[in-house]
């Protein structure tokens, strides 16, 4: 890795910390954030295949009200950089990969809990109608975000691909390496039980079974078809749901006559 | 006090700004107040065109640096909502603080329960799904057409929301708890439950080679392993029943990084004990 990698990757990993925390333009998923650690440092095909391995294990992973998700810019970064410097399989940067994850959120609340020290200056910001201050403060916290991928990402960088990593590296034992590939092929459903807890759609649950079983059974059919179907089936449950359709519970909608709607919160 | 002033609307300049400062509202989410400070500093373009006397953008900044919690993307419907209901404040209108601040907690939570299976639950993972299926292969096109397609999405929901919430105000209160997003999310559930359903199914790899009884019919070995049987009652049950055990859990507020370490510890003992293999 040469200086001008160097630079290149903690730039990317300080965009990808910062992604992390705005959950807006997506530099954070694995996809992304291997694709280009990948880039910088000129392999990009191994880049790519570990972010769509690393994102099928991610795949539900979000923040939801106030709770966290395991990190995967703190992942993507370390792991991509392990696999492609250092030489290592695709499985062993997954491997390496979780507890990763599991540390990045232990900093990303961290840095939450000092932003709050943030969020009292720009109270104090407020009071002297200090707009510059407030962006600051807001600012100043999304930086922190961002080092908190770049500097861990670095000091790996600064060290990946040398003998002794290597050599720790090597000396985990078979056993627990091939344990991890085996988890790696069902770690993934907790990202699914995510998503299913989130959408609190008990009643909609028989299309999660007809998926299933659809996709079991027709073992020819890809994803662009399943997803068709399901589309199909959004479309016609929608149009059959009594739920939607006026003329079916009219009494019940009746009773707001007379209210002027101009003045809602008058 | 109570003269009525013509307070000039958001330039176009003024909206693009706000559309730009909303893409960075999380930045300094914190456990006191969440992501109250990114909201004001969203809405400064805003503040500093309607008022003007110093006095009153403090009060301004300080009312939008309260408690705001909600899923990104379609808060800026909020935003425009906010901006709408500011200006008729700032014209001498008859709305208080306290009614600006209803309106921002009140949609909060239907926003929230709105795009949570909108945008997390539904076109982010099966994007996402489309696009590690064809990055496994080492295509560019996998990561090219999630970060675009999610970026698509994402800027229309932004750009139109704050339009949206902005020419029609609290006007909007009514459109949230309306049937034609309860009809956008419930399609959306369904779409998202159905492809999970089959991701359970299609992309999880389980093995296990365990041999439960062997004997020797006319001199070959005939084996019955744990996958033979669990593939002839349903292929993918492990799978299935592993999808329950989790949300079980997750339900019970356990950690999602502690399922997953357990998770792990499974794969490695299993391996270990012989019922899974690679």
């Amino acid at each position: 890795m040469n200086t001008m990698q160097f630079i290149l990757v903690i730039l990317v990993a300080l965009i990808c910390g910062m992604a992390s925390v705005l959950d807006e333009r997506q530099f954070h998923r694995p996809l992304v954030a291997c694709t280009l650690i990948g880039l910088v440092l000129g392999d990009l095909h191994t880049g790519i295949i570990l972010g769509g391995q690393l994102e099928l294990i991610a795949l539900g992973w979000m923040n939801v009200g106030a709770a966290m998700a395991p990190d995967s810019a703190l992942a993507s970064t370390i792991s991509a950089i392990v696999v492609i410097v250092g030489h290592q399989s695709i499985g062993e940067g997954i491997a390496i990969a979780i507890p990763l994850a599991a540390a990045g959120q232990v900093l990303t609340i961290f840095v939450r809990t000092i932003a709050v020290f943030f969020q009292h200056q720009a109270d104090r910001f407020a009071a002297q109608a200090n707009f510059r201050g407030i962006e600051w403060c807001h600012f100043g916290a999304l930086l922190l975000q961002g080092l908190r991928i770049a500097i861990p990402t670095g000091a790996v960088a600064a060290i990946a691909g040398t003998s002794i990593v290597n050599q720790w590296l090597d000396a985990i034992p078979p056993v627990i390496t091939h344990g991890l590939q085996v988890s790696g092929g069902f770690i993934v459903v907790v990202g699914y039980a995510m998503v299913i807890n989130m959408m609190k759609a008990r009643s909609l649950m028989p299309f999660f079974f007809i998926g299933f079983t659809l996709a079991t059974f027709m073992t020819g059919i890809n994803l662009v078809g399943l997803g068709i179907l399901a589309a199909c089936a959004a479309v016609v449950y929608v149009q059959l749901n009594p739920d939607f359709h006026d003329s079916i519970k009219a009494p019940a909608a009746a009773t707001n006559v007379g209210t002027d709607d101009d003045d809602v919160l008058g | 006090m109570t003269e009525v002033r013509k307070i000039e609307s958001l330039t176009k300049k003024d909206i693009i700004s706000t559309y730009f400062r909303s893409t960075f509202m999380l930045g300094s989410f914190n456990f006191e107040r969440m992501q109250a400070i990114g909201f004001c500093v969203t809405m400064i373009p805003a503040i500093k065109r309607f008022y003007h006397k110093k006095e009153d953008q403090a009060a301004a900044l300080k009312r939008h640096l309260e408690f705001f919690n909600t899923t990104p993307w379609p808060a800026s419907a909020i935003f425009g909502v906010t901006s709408a209901m500011e200006q008729k404040k700032a014209e001498g209108g008859d709305i208080d603080e306290a009614a600006i601040t209803n309106v921002k907690i009140g949609l909060m939570g239907p926003l929230a329960g709105i795009g949570d299976p909108i945008y997390w639950g539904t076109a982010r993972p099966i994007l996402a799904a489309l696009g590690a299926s064809l990055a496994l292969s080492g295509s560019i096109l996998g990561p090219l057409l999630f970060f675009f397609g999610i970026n698509i999405i994402r800027f229309l929901t932004r750009w139109y929301g704050f339009k949206v919430g902005y020419n029609q105000g609290t006007d909007i209160v009514q459109d949230v708890a309306g049937n034609r997003l309860k009809k956008l999310t419930q399609m959306a559930s369904v779409l998202g439950l159905f492809v999970m359903g089959s991701l359970v199914s299609k992309w999880t790899t389980i093995k296990m080679p365990l041999v439960l009884v062997s004997y020797k019919q006319a001199g070959h070995v005939v084996s019955t392993s744990l996958q033979n049987i669990l593939d002839s009652l349903l292929p993918g049950l492990v799978a299935l029943l592993m999808t329950f055990a989790c949300m079980w859990l997750l339900k019970r507020k356990v950690n999602a990084i502690y399922i997953i370490f357990g998770m792990f510890a499974v794969g490695i003992l299993g391996y270990w004990a012989g019922i899974f293999g690679l």
